[in-house]
């Protein structure tokens, strides 16, 4: 009975040892967690985080200040891939913040523009064109839809839309999944 | 098969065709193609309508370069795309432009697309033609610009722009140029009528896509069980004189008529992940598309009609018709005796590949190389999908060494690290692991979903790095802008600092030189 | 006058093969095996079979029924009778009729369904309800019978089923008297007293190769097996490799000690290694992905095999193999990714 405790116990040490080295031996250097995150969340800036842009939210997770659940831009996919880098549980979106919505941008209504720049001042990712007294105009390929432009427009010109499909714009759907037989094949709980 | 080094691989790329290898898997298959070459290959006579598609190509549309109302004659440029002017669509006859409509436009979504309805006059009057005089010495730069603006296109149902494509060989160095007719889709016979019936054009075309690219020989892959056509072949080139040109025949495994697995078949070489044939020194062209080169040089003819195999068993008379862009496909039906009564399925290309079109109305499209019409019989009946049970099969049949039921459990749980890893971007789409599978899992729809999203995703990624970078540059200019009004305000104050320390400094001075003349009294 | 069309997804060919298809071939292949082994045991072996089908397909449906999954689809593909057939050839012939209760209740319901059904076991389902029943219930699943020319006896349709509805013999009939060591049990028993292996190959029992009987019925699993590989329902690499492996790895310690290991043959011959080769090592879904992967599957399945068979506590090691291989095929296929075209 004594040799078996003392033989267990020896073995457990070594095997813990063993495994403690090899621990710090094979770690494998990453990038800090901080630039991962921050790639994984959709640079919209938009704020609706509750953080002034996406980096400070990205330092607020890895503090671990903020539930990786408060971004709407990013969405479900989103939540589940930031719960996929940091080992945690997806969580459904918080809906204080917002609701993922199908990406918008925003267009200026031009006769109505006053030429104020309090928009292109607004804009995080200077998405607007313009200058005082001038027509100003946002381009389409660099809006986040993060309508911060929105707010602080006096005659409130802007307006947000869905932008344009084209057929070359078309993607292979999803299969329909719609058969019970198939519900529980190959998902991950 | 380890990967032997670059030299040993451009040297066994220069003996193309010397040796036949094998690629991996595959399937055999019914070739059901000699229903369809019994009768003569005949054009299709003008509908009363044509409905060019501006949408055509792989990659961007053309845009309309016409206005309703407009005459055009045939051959006539109607549309292109961009400031290099590619992408270009002509009319297949003369007439006039009814309008621009959104139609029908034999696409796999099923969904409407531009097209330019041309009404035509009955003339068959070609436009002013531009033939190359003396291809065999004019500059090979003019004979690539002859292709791009006789909107050339890949013929095999890849529609990949011809001209881009030999552009790019162009500069990368070819040394041999392999023209594809090894058909191996079932059914499909279109090129195996070509080059039966016209193997002078097949040959002038090699000669002419030689010269553009500067490829020192050609070699014409088919079948090996096309024996007639080896026979037309040999003949045209013996006539041409041309001692450059070989044909080797190679074994009927589908998908042996891909690009790549044709390459492994006649080299025993891979072409590199993500790469091109052309990193090996390869250039691969339809026989077709040679044909089409051929017109476009000596005759100045521009792309607008190609050959297209009507068959299946819900077809009548099922042969091989030379029909024009635009024309309906019914109309083509009809020029076979019509529909059989148990037609139920109407698909645009082959059984494996071919996508089904919801109407008949769709009309012939530069990538429509076969109008297969099956019965119920023949098509998949909806079975219900299984799951998994992990056989094998898929992996037996892939032929580019892929595991489809490791990618199909990771498409469906979204974990697209993995579908890079495991190769989704090497799928050729071949269908042949969706055709062993006993679960029936439709694993070419899931490879094509998975890789559009794939694309989704790096197209997300793109912008969101951009909004960043522009964030970024937001806030150091703001960051710059704030800083340099410091250091103005800081230079003002030291300003009138200064000038504060001079009037003092002067005051004392005064004060000084006052002092000194009262104490000198 | 244009006419509109169905659509649906490519290839555009008739159903090549069907699960359910797949599985029925796997039970053709098992006929000659299971005819030989009544020429030889008795009936008492297609009662088991009966009963283990019954029970499968009964638990079968409950559990689908219970996780609402269609129950005529997954009830028709024949996996779960796959399952049974399996399970039930590895009873001794005279258990009693809960033995294939119990082995179906935890093949079925724990090793399949609670792990996600069809597709998604992580065990061979028949070699997890035979293990439990074994570890479970060792002195009856010790209780076999000797080939039919040996017996001094017969037992009649009734008397079998009497035994084995009933848990009794017939009168006049004790379980010392007709019940026999396995040659794999003998072995092993004559080794522990002290003997050598020769002597136990004297015992009337011993045919040729294997155990009488059990070699020809080993013959007719392998016949079966090669139709399977013909018909390229499985793929060669699991039955050869694993076969090769015993015989090589059996001779290396025959030669090594002739006294105390069998010959090479003598252990493909004997207890259930032919059947597990073709037929249970196969399984896909709980093995490799790729070929090599699956060569070293089997390669693992057959040391472990040999191993437990020499060293381990039971006679007969194929199932313990076959579930501890289990437990490594996902890393097994980490290691062994095939090449992708062009990388």
């Amino acid at each position: 009975m004594l040799n078996a405790i003392i033989a267990i116990t020896l073995l457990g040490s070594l095997f813990g040892l063993g495994l403690g080295w090899a621990a710090r031996k094979f770690r494998v250097e990453s990038d800090p967690v901080v630039d991962q995150i921050d790639a994984l969340l959709p640079q919209t800036q938009c704020g609706q985080c509750n953080f002034p842009g996406c980096r400070p939210y990205a330092e607020a997770i890895a503090r671990g200040e903020a539930d990786i659940n408060q971004c709407p831009p990013g969405g479900e996919a989103g939540i589940k891939a930031l719960a996929d880098l940091l080992g945690v549980e997806a969580k459904p979106l918080n809906p204080d913040n917002g609701e993922e919505k199908l990406k918008k941008v925003a267009v200026i209504d031009e006769p109505a523009c006053i030429g104020c720049t309090l928009c292109i001042q607004a804009c995080p990712v200077d998405a607007i064109v313009g200058a005082a007294k001038l027509m100003h105009t946002v381009i389409e390929s660099e809006c986040t839809g993060c309508e911060l432009c929105l707010p602080p427009c006096p005659v409130d010109c802007i307006d947000l839309v869905t932008p344009k499909k084209t057929l070359a714009d078309w993607r292979w759907p999803r299969p329909e999944v719609d058969h019970p037989a198939t519900l529980t094949a190959g998902k991950t709980p | 098969m380890r990967r032997p080094p670059i030299s040993e691989q451009l040297e066994r790329a220069r003996n193309a065709g010397s040796q036949l290898h094998h690629f991996h898997g595959g399937l055999r298959l019914r070739h059901n193609k000699k229903i369809s070459c019994e009768l003569p290959l005949e054009a299709t006579p003008l509908p009363p309508r044509l409905f060019v598609p501006m949408l055509q190509h792989s990659g961007l549309s053309a845009e309309p370069a016409v206005k309703p109302g407009q005459q055009v004659l045939k051959g006539e440029r109607i549309g292109y795309f961009g400031v290099k002017e590619e992408m270009a669509v002509h009319a297949p006859t003369s007439g006039t432009v009814k309008l621009l409509a959104r139609r029908p436009i034999s696409h796999p979504s099923g969904e409407d697309g531009l097209c330019v309805v041309i009404e035509p006059d009955g003339l068959d009057q070609w436009t002013q033609l531009t033939p190359i005089e003396n291809w065999q010495e004019a500059d090979p730069a003019l004979l690539r610009q002859r292709i791009r603006e006789a909107g050339i296109v890949g013929l095999g149902g890849a529609v990949f722009p011809t001209a881009i494509k030999v552009d790019d060989a162009h500069l990368r160095g070819i040394h041999t140029l392999i023209l594809n007719g090894a058909e191996c889709e079932p059914y499909i016979s279109c090129d195996e009528m070509l080059m039966r019936e016209q193997p002078g054009s097949i040959i002038l075309g090699a000669r002419i896509l030689q010269r553009a690219i500067g490829a020192g020989r050609t070699l014409i892959a088919i079948e090996d069980q096309m024996g007639a056509v080896n026979e037309s072949l040999k003949a045209a080139v013996k006539e041409a004189g041309a001692d450059d040109i070989d044909i080797v025949k190679v074994t009927t495994i589908y998908p042996e008529g891909g690009e790549k697995q044709l390459i492994q078949v006649l080299t025993g070489l891979e072409v590199p992940s993500g790469g091109r044939p052309a990193d090996l020194g390869l250039l691969c062209q339809n026989v077709a598309t040679a044909t089409a080169v051929a017109n476009a040089v000596v005759e100045g003819k521009s792309l607008i009609e190609r050959i297209v195999t009507v068959t299946g068993s819900g077809i009548r008379q099922p042969r091989n018709l030379l029909a024009r862009i635009g024309t309906p496909i019914e109309n083509l039906v009809d020029q076979c005796g019509g529909y059989t009564e148990d037609a139920a399925r109407l698909i645009l290309g082959g059984p494996m590949m071919g996508y089904a079109l919801t109407s008949d109305s769709n009309p012939v499209i530069k990538a429509a190389n076969c109008i297969l019409v099956l019965s119920e019989l023949e098509i998949e009946p909806p079975q219900a999908e299984m799951p998994c049970i992990r056989c094998g099969e898929c992996v037996r049949v892939c032929p580019a060494l892929l595991l489809p039921q490791e990618l199909n459990w990771q498409i469906r749980n979204q974990q697209w690290e993995e579908v890079v890893d495991y190769g989704l971007k090497d799928c050729i789409e071949c269908g042949c692991c969706d055709f062993v599978c006993p679960s029936h899992i439709p694993l070419v729809d899931w490879f094509r979903y998975g890789k559009a999203e794939l694309k989704s995703l790096q197209i997300e990624r793109g912008k969101a790095e951009s909004a960043r970078v522009r964030f970024e540059a937001r806030e150091a200019r703001l960051a710059r802008e704030k800083q340099e009004r410091r250091q103005r305000l800081e230079q003002k104050k030291q300003g009138l600092r200064d000038q504060a320390d001079k009037k003092k400094k002067l005051a004392e001075a005064i004060e000084r030189v006052q002092s000194r003349k009262d104490g000198g009294k | 006058m244009s006419r509109k069309f169905d659509t649906g997804g490519a290839p555009h060919f008739p159903p090549h093969s069907t699960v359910a298809g797949v599985m029925q071939q796997v039970l053709y292949a098992l006929v000659p095996g299971v005819m030989a082994y009544v020429w030889f045991f008795g009936v008492g072996i297609l009662v088991q079979i009966f009963l283990a089908v019954a029970f499968a397909l009964l638990f079968e449906w409950i559990m689908l029924r219970l996780r609402k999954q269609p129950v005529r689809l997954f009830l028709g593909d024949y996996s779960a009778v796959v399952t049974a057939v399996l399970f039930a050839l590895c009873l001794p012939p005279l258990a009693p009729w809960w033995v294939a209760l119990i082995g179906m209740l935890f093949a079925i319901v724990l090793a399949k369904h609670l792990y996600g059904g069809l597709g998604q076991n992580v065990f061979n389902p028949a070699m997890v309800g035979y293990v439990v029943v074994l570890i479970s219930f060792p002195q009856v699943m010790s209780l076999w019978l000797p080939p039919a020319s040996l017996a001094g006896y017969t037992l009649g349709p009734g008397a079998v089923l009497h035994t084995i509805f009933l848990g009794q013999l017939p009168a006049g009939m004790t379980w010392d008297a007709i019940s026999q060591a396995t040659p794999l049990d003998t072995i092993r028993a004559t080794l522990a007293t002290g003997g050598i292996v020769s002597e136990a190959r004297e015992s009337s029992i011993f045919g040729d190769f294997g155990g009488l009987g059990w070699e020809w019925i080993a013959n007719f699993y392998a016949l079966g097996g090669l139709w399977l590989i013909w018909r390229r329902v499985i793929s060669w690499h699991i039955p050869v490799m694993m076969i090769t492996t015993v015989v090589t790895l059996g001779l290396a310690v025959y030669l090594a000690d002739p006294g105390s290991n069998p010959a090479p043959l003598q252990h493909v011959f004997s207890g259930a290694l032919v059947l597990g080769a073709f037929f249970i090592a196969t399984d896909p879904v709980s093995g490799c992905v790729s070929n090599r992967g699956r060569l070293i599957f089997a390669a693992g399945v057959g040391v472990l095999t040999l191993v437990i068979r020499r060293w381990g506590g039971y006679p007969d090691g194929v199932a313990f193999a076959v579930l501890l291989m289990n437990m490594a095929a996902p890393l097994i296929d980490r290691y062994t990714r095939p090449r992708i075209f062009g990388q």
